[in-house]
């Protein structure tokens, strides 16, 4: 990978092709960049892997798996797979992307999980709603946030046990759904089988996975989870200056609105005359409204097309007929969506090394 | 590794997409067996015995290696929060050894 200790190995994890090894242990590893060319839903071998705690179940039993929903309710409900699967099946093609995405390129670099940017992907989720399993439980007056546990365990008891909560009303949105299956399959048992919690344009952290527990609590969380880790600065695009103390910060949230080319990687040669760029755009779930593509290193930009629409948590695919003149390009690309946000050149850049979202750029040789 | 599930039923998606559908959950028993033994081992040094000691145990050193190159500070602060916060036990000298290997072999002045 292109930063300082960026030296990885690729390896076949079971169920997955050869990934990129962050770390083996627990696993975690990143999507090739390549993969994203092949189509807009990433396969499920092809996914990204991202666990905290190296407590991992390796065999899970579907049939006997529940889900316990518990806390501020009025009745608990002890839910099996078979449960789920007779009520109300919602389909949502979404973006799971890490907090952490790109985190190596933060300049000045932080410690973390040394991502590049593969650490995403894009799957059509099939599950039931949170709200309808919430409804069945029936919530307390005085429920305030909904906590969400899976079957993975600290390797030593002082480590905090990893715990993700939603404000109440964010967890009973439409688009907040229980998984059991990944692009039509059950999904992979690193990727939370046989079933995880999906809060489209989130970030990934709210996605737990093997979710075992619903609890309901009437108080804000205050686990390490969402008190200490996983927050960001309380500013606009979440970005302070390096160094700075403070600021109030917030739990992460929203997905920060990004686009990529895919058809080709920084450095790339090609041959001049007519060329197709393709590429990715996605944003926390307003949609795409346009993709820009600028040949001058973002002095100009033209429209890029936006292809077929899988709905506004999707990745967008675009295309741009570019008719390259031999030469030194710098090509830059730039998403607006719906709600009006925008990248920016400028990098943000924030102690957790979450949510960059600059305008990437890509040195070009057409010859 | 087995991965079964009963009577998928092909989904017709409504246009809103929202479907209907019935026992598309998963069953039956998934197994994997996560690889043993992959990754970098503690580059050798003084202190690495250490490291190898009393940083592998919830997570494998390849945590370690993949940082960017981080000063002393930033080193002691990763030792203090492994202690303070996910509760590594860990003596004081042994401590300080860690971070001054740390510093030497993957970091920076
Ligand atoms: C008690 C368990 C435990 C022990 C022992 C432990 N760590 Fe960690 N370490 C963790 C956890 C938990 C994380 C964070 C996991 C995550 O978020 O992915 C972590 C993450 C890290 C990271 C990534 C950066 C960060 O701050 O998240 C580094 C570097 C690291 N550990 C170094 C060490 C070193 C050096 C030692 C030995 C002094 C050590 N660890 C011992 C539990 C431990």
């Amino acid at each position: 990978m292109p930063f300082a200790n960026g030296d990885r190995e690729l390896l076949a994890f079971p169920q997955k092709r050869a990934l990129i090894v962050m770390t083996p242990r627990p696993p975690q590893l990143e999507t090739p960049f390549a993969v994203f060319d092949d189509g807009v839903l990433t396969p499920n071998d092809a996914f990204f892997v991202r666990w905290h705690l190296a407590g991992i179940p390796q065999s899970i039993d579907a049939s006997t798996h529940r889900i316990v929903v518990n806390g501020a309710v009025q009745r608990e409900l002890t839910l099996s797979l078979r449960d789920l699967a007779a009520m109300p099946a919602v389909e949502i093609v979404a973006v799971n992307e890490c907090s952490g995405n790109s985190r190596a390129f933060f300049h000045p670099r932080v410690p973390g999980g040394q991502w590049g940017n593969g650490a995403m992907g894009n799957a059509r989720w099939t599950g039931v709603r949170v709200r309808d399993i919430l409804d069945r439980a029936g919530l307390l007056p005085n429920a305030k946030q909904v906590q969400f546990r899976g079957l993975d365990e600290p390797v030593e008891p002082p480590t905090p046990a990893f715990r993700k909560s939603l404000d109440v009303d964010v967890a009973r949105g439409d688009d907040v759904i229980v998984a059991y299956l990944m692009n039509g399959q059950p999904m992979p048992l690193l990727n939370g089988f046989p079933v995880r919690l999906v809060v489209a344009g989130w970030y990934a952290t709210y996605w737990v996975k093997m979710l075992s527990k619903i609890t309901v609590l009437d108080h804000v969380d205050d686990n390490f989870w969402m008190k200490t880790a996983y927050r960001i600065p309380d500013t606009p695009n979440a970005g302070v200056a390096p160094g700075s103390t403070g600021f109030a910060t917030v739990p992460i949230n929203k997905l920060a609105v990004r686009s990529f080319v895919t058809s080709l990687t920084d450095g790339a040669a090609i041959n001049a005359g007519p060329a197709v760029l393709r590429g990715i755009a996605f944003d926390g779930g307003s949609g795409i409204r346009s993709v820009e593509v600028s040949a001058d290193g973002g002095a100009s930009w033209r429209r890029a097309t936006l292809e077929q629409d899988y709905g506004k948590y999707s990745f967008r695919r675009w295309t741009f007929q570019w008719n390259a003149a031999p030469g030194a390009y710098v090509l830059a690309v730039r998403a607006t969506s719906n709600d009006g946000s925008t990248q920016n050149a400028t990098p943000i850049w924030n102690a957790g090394g979450y949510m960059r979202n600059v305008i990437e750029t890509y040195k070009v040789t057409v010859s | 590794m087995r991965s079964s599930w009963l009577f998928f039923v092909p989904l017709a998606f409504a246009a809103a997409g929202i479907a209907f559908a019935e026992n598309s959950a998963p069953q039956g028993t998934t197994t994997i067996a996560l690889p043993t033994g992959v990754g970098p081992t503690f580059k050798p040094g003084p202190g690495a015995k250490a490291a190898g000691k009393y940083c592998t145990t919830c997570h494998s050193s390849a945590y370690v290696a993949i940082q960017p190159p981080l000063n002393a500070t930033q080193w002691a602060a990763e030792v203090t929060k492994m202690r303070k916060v996910y509760g590594a036990s860990i003596p004081d000298d042994a401590a300080a050894t860690i971070v001054q290997y740390l510093t030497t072999e993957y970091g920076k002045p």
